[in-house]
């Protein structure tokens, strides 16, 4: 199937990475893209797809989804238009043992839907305390460290990570909470949890955790991610270090580009994230963030069946389905800010590539062909049953999006179509 | 956003917080607690509104004393009373809160008075009986976690009327832990909703919720400028649990800091009335000289209780 010789006829190319926006023919061949506009010599199509109405942009890529079931999450992202995806280490059991990543990797190919690039425990068990073999993870397949949402308390255990990691040029991934300061913690700590006397997470307990990451990363040298900032304290950090010099990425969840801590209402525990959904102003901070591409934007698909989300909202799980929402979320995000369509597609396809050091994100000759081919005017609504993902939960149930993916392909062949 | 306390006519099908009460819910509450208070001083202390009734008084935390007042208001109106100490059967057999609530919903319950230790917990029965579609189904918010206690704070607001009649010429000073207070959140949306000119939240630091202020509040730090001048000074109960170093130092330090003795009092005006939602910590929060003085009002408080819940029930019966 993959050696087939496809060509993509009629649709508006977007392809932020190199810069091309317009209406050109598209061929591929053996799995990758081997023309645009001009068919390589002896080019013959077996097949030809009109995609008339459509855009056609690098299949997405995905900072931070958790599958749950591989299969049915992994057929979400293809109905997303995502065709790369990094997963956390926070699986059952956690990815700390090579053979699991294996396992893992193994499962994916065969299923040969997305490509899932696992990131490895940075620690035992996700535990903090002893180091995870880093090497063989990443010879198993790992392309990254983290400890998911478990935050390495011992700063010393963490600079002994980075260090480690660094020796071999593994990236480090965190996502930014004292332990301490956010202990308890289920909402932001600011007026809407303090009218609901729902237990708040300061800012400060990102704030704190970026500082000292940022300081072992300046001491260690070593590659540092920070994951699904919350607010414009810890941005203007990243920032701040970004001006003077320090290699830091860093990623923002497409929900907290939508959401604050108004949205959760009376107690909606749809509304329930980790990090929380913070103020207005700091949802705008983050907006800014991502716009000037200081951040790359993740559907941090985390999908919960109902049993952990119908509980009164500090028993619910955190976490909302993202993956078949990223990329209407985005394009609803460029509409409102009037940003260009190719801007706000970096964020989901060369960005998060380029942070996770993949080869995707990118429709150049020569490259894989991964794309995402959707009808940008087309509207549908939100239900359980538009949702091909196991997770229902997304405060977004019920509301219309606009932006729907028609076409999935990975390595040249037809994955998704609705 | 919808309120999920009001049906579409804007009557109380649910009383979950006070919260996005209109005033002139709860002036109609006060007012038919008021007729209530009549029927407690009567041979016979009963009235028929909620005969064939099933109240179920659903505790997923313990408490004596707030689920016999329920239980003593919900009697007087005739209603059947069906008491469930949750906390020591069902929940503990790992069945989730909204099974418990259909079991009881087979069993016919007209109306639940619930108390759970989790913020919110009363508005997920609520939400999920709207689901279900019976909207014949009443919720009683009886205290959820640090959130809301509707039915005190509307007991407090009738004390107040009672001795205070007016609230718009009132400083009230509301004193302790309202960090994990659901009265006095309670209190603080009832008295902005009822007019009363200042409220005023008094406590350390640690024990105050961050950006208070945005409910409407002006904070104090120490207890003399909080107490100075005032009408009415609520007392909140301090947990022993919240003593033992985290939040503050010692019951020793915060009675010095913040407890309330008669010396203190004498900053509020001469007829200041003192609340307490009780149960009281003699010599933790309130010296035994004021708790048992001519000016605590904290045992009218525990009457008005009984008529204030008979009036609740019997509108959300009658809706």
């Amino acid at each position: 199937m993959s050696e087939q010789a496809l060509q993509i006829s009629n649709a508006r190319l977007i392809d932020p990475d190199s810069r091309l926006d317009g209406h050109h023919e598209l061929y591929i061949s053996d799995g990758r893209i081997v023309g645009i506009g001009q068919p390589p010599p002896g080019f013959s199509a077996q097949r030809r797809i009109d995609a008339g109405g459509l855009i056609a942009c690098p299949g997405l890529v995905d900072l931070s989804t958790r599958l749950g079931g591989i299969e049915p999450e992994l057929g979400a992202a293809v109905a997303g238009g995502v065709t790369s995806l990094a997963c956390p280490p926070d699986t059952k059991p956690p990815l700390d043992e090579p053979g699991l990543v294996e396992r893992l990797v193994r499962r994916s190919a065969t299923l040969g839907l997305a490509r899932v690039y696992p990131i490895g425990a940075l620690t035992q068990q996700l535990g903090g305390e002893r180091l995870a073999e880093m090497n063989s993870l990443a010879r198993a397949g790992c392309i990254a460290f983290s400890q998911a949402r478990n935050p390495v308390v011992d700063t010393q255990l963490l600079l002994r990570a980075m260090q480690y990691a660094a020796t071999f040029g593994y990236a480090v991934r965190l996502r930014p909470q004292d332990r301490f300061l956010a202990r308890d913690g289920v909402a932001h700590d600011g007026e809407v949890a303090s009218r609901l006397g729902l237990a708040g997470i300061p800012v400060a307990a990102e704030t704190v955790a970026i500082a000292t990451a940022l300081q072992l990363a300046a001491h260690t040298g070593v590659r540092l991610h920070l994951s699904r900032l919350s607010s414009a304290a810890g941005v203007a950090l990243i920032r701040a270090a970004r001006q003077s010099g320090v290699q830091v990425s860093c990623d923002i969840a497409i929900h907290h580009l939508h959401l604050s801590e108004m949205d959760i209402g009376f107690f909606d525990s749809n509304a329930r994230f980790d990090p929380p959904l913070r103020s207005v102003s700091d949802r705008n901070a983050l907006r800014a963030a991502v716009r000037d591409g200081l951040a790359a934007i993740c559907s941090d698909h985390t999908p919960v069946d109902a049993d952990g989300k119908q509980l009164p909202f500090a028993d619910a799980l955190p976490g909302a389905t993202g993956l078949e929402l990223l990329l209407p979320l985005t394009l609803h995000w460029a509409a409102q800010e009037k940003l260009p369509l190719s801007l706000a597609l970096a964020r989901i396809t060369c960005d998060p590539a380029a942070i996770l050091g993949i080869e995707a994100g990118s429709l150049a000759v020569g490259r894989a062909a991964d794309l995402c081919l959707f009808d940008p005017d087309e509207s549908w609504r939100v239900t359980p049953e538009s949702l091909r993902s196991q997770g229902k939960n997304t405060p977004f149930l019920g509301q219309e999006m606009c932006g729907r993916v028609r076409i999935t392909l990975v390595g040249g062949r037809v994955v998704f179509s609705a | 956003m919808h309120n999920p306390q009001l049906n579409t006519n804007g009557e109380l099908t649910h009383l979950l917080s006070i919260d996005g009460l209109p005033r002139a819910v709860i002036n109609h509450i006060l007012d038919t607690a008021s007729s209530f208070l009549k029927v407690s001083h009567r041979d016979v202390k009963k009235v028929p509104l909620l005969r064939g009734k099933s109240v179920f008084n659903v505790f997923f935390e313990n408490s004596t004393r707030t689920r016999t007042t329920f239980e003593i208001a919900a009697k007087r109106l005739s209603a059947d009373v069906i008491n469930l100490d949750v906390t020591r059967s069902s929940t503990a057999k790992g069945e989730t809160l909204l099974d418990t609530v259909d079991n009881l919903v087979a069993m016919h319950a007209d109306m639940f008075v619930v108390r759970h230790a989790a913020s919110g917990a009363p508005h997920l029965i609520a939400d999920h009986l709207r689901r279900l579609g019976r909207n014949d189904v009443h919720v009683v918010n009886a205290g959820d976690g640090s959130h809301a206690h509707p039915t005190q704070g509307l007991l407090d607001m009738y004390t107040i009327r009672h001795f205070k009649q007016d609230f718009s010429n009132l400083s009230v000073a509301i004193v302790g832990d309202i960090l994990h207070s659901r009265v006095a959140r309670s209190d603080i949306h009832a008295l902005t909703t009822l007019g009363a000119a200042e409220v005023r939240a008094v406590g350390p630091q640690t024990l105050l919720p961050t950006a208070i202020e945005k409910m409407g509040v002006r904070v104090c730090h120490d207890l003399a400028s909080g107490l100075r001048d005032c009408d009415v000074v609520i007392m909140l109960r301090l947990q022993n649990e919240r003593m033992n170093g985290a939040l503050l130092p010692s019951a020793r330090e915060y009675f010095r800091c913040y407890g309330l003795t008669p010396a203190m009092l004498a900053l509020a005006k001469p007829d200041c009335i003192v609340m307490h939602p009780g149960p009281m910590n003699r010599g933790v929060e309130i010296d035994s000289d004021v708790a048992d003085g001519t000016q605590a009002v904290i045992l009218p408080q525990v009457t008005f209780g009984i008529a204030v819940r008979m009036a609740v029930m019997g509108i959300l019966a009658g809706n």
